[in-house]
């Protein structure tokens, strides 16, 4: 058992595919400006995932090498529309506000990543695991960055408000920052600062260095 | 290994790289997306079918609920919804018949009931346009009160869907409501937003000459004919322009409006 919960368990912090893969960002930062669109995008991006790693993986041992990424992107593609019919169907409201994001799924890398670089080469177990600890470390990090955006942004959470605003007597002036697409890029970045503070060894080697007058890289 | 049986076992048997397999398993794959998204399709239409008319509907309610004084004014008139007209665009004529249902998109696209558009006139983008559009009317005293125009226009990413209410001098605007668009989430989609909307009340359409002058401009707006844009979303803002001078001209309601200021509602 611990051999097989290790695929659930890594993905959310220690290697997330967005804090540290940076894979994923273009969605992370248009659908976090409420927690509620963030959480519908984290469930939708859940089942894409892990059953496009359930199919891909039944299948793998008959996916032509010379084809594969096309067959993967078309199993792909095919539960993000249905995902999207649903929502259409049953969720109106926000399916609105997600607009072409759940489209975008398709394009998303962590879905074509793991598929390709996981689901082909594992059973099914251990494939929907991985899916599903990858699908979860960016809706971990989709609620993060969509609760701090929302709450300082609007002083609400979920719609419910939370902080009294300055408009109605109380002392919080929202941010109108946290609601652009940029705090996203500045939340995001902290949060990997702090991940890889707390783990130096996810720290990238610099590529560059600069040299000295006489040759030496300085420390 | 035991010999592979029949047609499917000896098709799963060939190696991968065999240019059977290869052709076979795209085509199964194909099969499998297209049955899954055509039953999916299939079935969940009436469900969002009702969910977007629903939305329409919500919508126009908006609209009436945002003008000042408008349900007043339709309580002394004894009315609880707007009256629809069906109007001739070409002769501004109203004709009669029942307007309730009236689809002006696949109105416009039917090779019959719609009309294509010179590219010289047609600075919305909108290709065809339909020859009898919907409007809608609150009368008092025999005189239009107020006018609702339904519009569209393309934007940066998506046809922009409106209303655009005229007050009875059938210059001033009463409102604008933006009923579907498909812009930049944050950006250009703001236009939906009630206190982008918020501007348009009391702006005019044309000056005394009678020349459209009505325009979203980048910034803040200086003229009774502006309205300010909104920064980052020039090219949605453009869109929302050219929709309304469309509209508001010659091959829009033009012919209408101004049969409407000669002869009142005849």
């Amino acid at each position: 058992m611990r051999r097989l919960s290790h695929h659930l368990t890594d993905p959310l912090i220690r290697s997330n595919p967005v804090t540290l893969q940076i894979l994923g960002i273009c969605s992370a930062l248009a659908v976090t400006t409420a927690l509620a669109t963030a959480l519908t995008m984290a469930a939708a991006l859940i089942f894409v995932l892990c059953a496009s790693a359930a199919i891909i993986s039944t299948i793998r041992r008959h996916i032509p090498h010379a084809i594969r990424l096309i067959l993967q992107i078309t199993i792909i593609a095919t539960l993000v529309i249905v995902t999207d019919e649903v929502l259409r169907a049953y969720a109106f409201e926000i399916s609105q506000r997600l607009s072409i994001f759940v489209g975008l799924i398709v394009t998303n890398c962590i879905v074509l990543g793991r598929a390709e670089s996981f689901a082909m080469h594992h059973p099914v177990g251990p494939s929907v695991l991985d899916a599903l600890g990858n699908a979860l470390g960016y809706g971990l990090v989709l609620m993060i960055v969509a609760t701090i955006r929302e709450l300082f942004g609007t002083g609400r959470l979920l719609g419910v408000p939370m902080l009294p605003l300055a408009e109605q007597g109380g002392w919080f002036e929202p941010l109108r920052l946290m609601q652009l697409a940029p705090s996203a890029f500045f939340i995001i970045g902290l949060l990997v600062w702090a991940i890889r503070a707390a783990r130096p060894e996810q720290a990238e080697r610099p590529e560059h260095r600069l040299l000295s007058r006489r040759g030496e890289a300085r420390p | 290994m035991p010999e592979p049986q029949g047609i499917w076992g000896r098709f799963l048997a060939r190696p991968n790289e065999d240019p059977v397999k290869a052709l076979g398993m795209a085509g199964l794959v194909a099969l499998g997306a297209a049955l899954t998204v055509s039953t999916a399709a299939t079935l969940l239409e009436p469900r969002q079918a009702a969910n977007l008319e629903a939305a329409r509907a919500a919508r126009r309610q908006a609209m009436v609920d945002a003008l000042p004084g408008l349900r007043v004014v339709m309580e002394e008139a004894g009315v609880t919804e707007l009256q629809s007209r069906l109007v001739e665009l070409e002769s501004g004529r109203v004709l009669p018949g029942d307007a309730s249902g009236f689809e002006a998109e696949p109105t416009a696209r039917d090779a019959e009931t719609g009309i294509d558009l010179p590219p010289e006139a047609d600075i919305a983008g909108l290709g065809r346009r339909e020859r009898v559009a919907a409007v809608h009317l609150l009368e008092r005293d025999g005189a239009p009160a107020l006018v609702v125009l339904p519009m569209r226009g393309t934007g940066y990413q998506s046809t922009i869907h409106a209303l655009l209410a005229l007050e009875a001098d059938l210059d001033t605007v009463a409102a604008l409501t933006v009923t579907e668009q498909g812009e930049t989430p944050g950006l250009g989609a703001q236009i939906e937003r009630a206190d982008w909307q918020a501007l348009w009340p009391g702006r005019r359409i044309a000056d005394d000459s009678g020349t459209i002058r009505i325009e979203v401009v980048r910034g803040a707006a200086s003229t009774p004919y502006e309205v300010d844009g909104i920064s980052g979303a020039t090219r949605t803002g453009n869109g929302v322009t050219a929709m309304l001078r469309f509209w508001m001209g010659p091959w829009g309601y033009g012919p209408f409006l101004d049969r409407l200021a000669r002869e009142g509602m005849g």
